[in-house]
């Protein structure tokens, strides 16, 4: 043992082992650091901003104290509640196409591809793609045009997490099902769909978490409206739009309300995302 | 038993048969509306997976049309223009394309390693019970609307930035004689190093998660036998985990890439909007993204939304090509899984 230590080729690759597990170590406390201090910066801010009128009063005029994020929440959860209607559908039917017919397909393998691509699009591409082909043509921004480009984010992650859920039900219990002489169809939806529940629902919960967030799209397709409104023809204000103008004022009160609805929005991304992962862990056989 | 005289077997089979084929046609029936059924379901199913398709060729088209009337003007030679200029009507791509480029490269070199250091701390030294927390903030992380990340890089990173560490930058690498004129410059917090550094510790929950996946697929026992042979685990991960994974690493590299590239609201806040091109990093610029966020709605002229739509184009190939760079890359990553 001892003349192991001394042995100078050990000690290099034990000096080399030590650096290396060192600086992972290091660089695992950087980015916890850095990402505690962010969250406590959002926390501290966020509690600070808060107001018995955060919920009950709608965005001030400029200069103007007090004034909450009313009409901007209401926006934002009409928007978000649109277009999870709209996504979700669209994104589980595609998963299934992709599950059931997938195999040796060279169609569903390129759909599968782009949706992998369009996962990780630039959102502000989608915003600009909404404003070309619907907001140009009506002449006006909307609530609609917001959740339209909303739902374009939301559908590739709808399909990628049902297609992998289908995946994951072992083909015994499908060919029991056809077995029992069961269409197709039915095997799909009442068997192979119905065994996957909780990891769809996982995946339409993460759909709303991502797009709850989401704030470059909504620029230049639903705008802002420093009213309280519920018309989705028109323009609508939403929380991650208000905080965006609101943080790059120059009005304290502003930006007090800024982060308030930054602690608002991103509370309710991550309770999403851990409501999804122990529904997930809970409800699907590994 | 006691059988009735005038049944025999003919009648018997005969009334089989007939209560077969009335048995055979209502299962053509069921059988002709199952298929017909199906039919559908496979029409249908393969209408919606087509849609998301079609929005990836509408997205390309749309753009492509927006941006022909600023091609048709500056010819391709927009690509590689320096120059902006709303109230002139004269537009070029290179400022934001080189703010994009700069951002997404300062990220990247700052994320890697740190990233790189987090996956192989949560799959190789983290204690068992510690695994399962650290590796699900690392996933929430990778969660949090980027919008806050440009808020705290605003208000709380940049004014800390420009008052401690871009001095001393400047103090010392900013004199050494080539690589120095990077580091001069005004010291404002805000601009495209520290754009870049944003992104970067936005971009590495996503790596590092990547990271961590792929490393977790490498077999155990070629891990032990390494192990058997005496090898440190430093020495594991870098000649056995490492080679193993390569692709796989870099896909996820090239993921974290592609999102830096498009990202939007990180950028905005910090990136100091100027439509300026300077070699020093510390001077604010513009990217892509950025620029999109700040001028599409008050674009005044129908060259300059044109151009905006120019800019979007190129954004979209470049984050396009990236993304299935790192797909490709991530999906032969999985198809060599075991065969290796």
């Amino acid at each position: 043992m001892n003349n192991a230590v001394k042995n100078p080729v050990y000690r290099k690759r034990l000096l080399a082992h030590r650096i290396g597990i060192t600086l992972s170590v290091c660089a695992m406390g950087i980015g916890l650091a850095f990402l505690a201090w962010i969250l406590w910066t959002l926390l501290y801010n966020g509690l600070g901003g808060l107001s018995s009128t955060l919920l009950t009063a709608d965005t001030p005029a400029p200069g103007t104290p007090g004034g909450g994020l009313r009409n901007a929440i209401v926006g934002s959860v009409m928007m978000v509640g649109l277009s999870t209607l709209v996504s979700t559908p669209i994104g589980i039917l595609a998963g299934i196409y992709l599950a059931e017919y997938g195999e040796n397909n060279k169609f569903a393998q390129i759909t599968r591809f782009v949706t992998d691509i369009m996962l990780s699009a630039p959102s502000i591409v989608i915003g600009l793609f909404v404003y070309a082909i619907y907001v140009a043509n009506v002449q006006h921004f909307s609530g609609y045009a917001g959740s339209i480009a909303l739902s374009l984010i939301a559908v590739p992650v709808v399909v990628r997490t049902t297609d992998n859920m289908l995946r994951l039900v072992p083909a015994s219990l499908l060919e029991a099902a056809y077995a029992l002489g069961a269409p197709h169809w039915k095997v799909a939806i009442t068997v192979r769909l119905r065994a996957v529940k909780a990891g769809v629902v996982t995946g339409v919960l993460l759909a709303v978490a991502r797009v709850t967030g989401e704030t470059a799209p909504l620029l230049f397709t639903a705008l802002n409206n420093q009213f309280y409104s519920n018309d989705m023809n028109a323009p609508l204000a939403n929380l991650p739009v208000v905080i965006y103008t609101y943080a790059m004022s120059p009005y304290d009160d502003w930006r007090s309300l800024a982060w308030a609805g930054a602690l608002l929005v991103t509370a309710t991304v991550l309770l999403l995302n851990i409501l999804s992962r122990t529904l997930f862990s809970q409800k699907t056989p590994r | 038993m006691s059988a009735h005289p005038s049944v025999t077997v003919n009648d018997l089979s005969d009334k089989a048969a007939a209560e077969d084929a009335r048995h055979y046609e209502a299962l053509r029936g069921t059988m002709r509306n199952q298929r017909i059924q199906d039919f559908f379901f496979h029409k249908i199913t393969l209408l919606f997976a087509a849609s998301v398709l079609l929005v990836l060729v509408g997205i390309i088209i749309s753009l492509a049309i927006g941006a022909a009337p600023a091609f048709s003007q500056f010819g391709p030679g927009f690509i590689t223009r320096v120059e902006w200029d709303p109230v002139n009507d004269e537009f070029g791509a290179m400022i934001a394309i080189w703010g994009t480029l700069a951002t997404s490269i300062i990220a990247l070199a700052v994320a890697f390693p740190i990233s790189f250091g987090i996956a192989l701390f949560l799959t190789e030294i983290c204690p068992a019970w510690l695994r399962r927390p650290l590796g699900t903030a690392v996933e929430l992380l990778a969660g949090v609307p980027s919008i806050i990340y440009g808020m705290w890089g605003l208000f709380v990173f940049a004014p800390l930035f420009a008052e401690y560490v871009q001095p001393a930058l400047k103090e010392t690498i900013g004199q050494l004689p080539i690589i120095g004129a990077i580091f001069q410059g005004p010291t404002m917090g805000i601009g495209i190093m520290t754009a870049g550094l944003i992104l970067a510790i936005m971009i590495i929950p996503f790596i590092a998660s990547v990271m961590r996946d792929v490393f977790e697929i490498v077999p155990t026992v070629l891990k032990e036998s390494a192990y058997g042979l005496g090898c440190t685990r430093w020495e594991v991960v870098r000649k056995v985990v490492l080679p193993y994974t390569r692709n796989g690493v870099v896909g996820g590299v090239m993921l974290g890439l592609g999102r830096a590239l498009g990202e939007t609201m990180a950028v905005t806040f910090v990136i100091g909007n100027a439509h300026s091109l300077s070699a020093s990093l510390f001077s604010p610029g513009n990217s892509i993204s950025s620029t999109l966020a700040n001028e599409f709605a008050e674009a005044a002229t129908a060259l300059h939304s044109s151009s905006l739509f120019a800019l979007a184009l190129i954004l979209f190939g470049i984050t396009f090509i990236v993304l299935s760079a790192a797909k490709l890359m991530l999906v032969g990553m999985s198809r060599n899984e075991g065969t290796k």
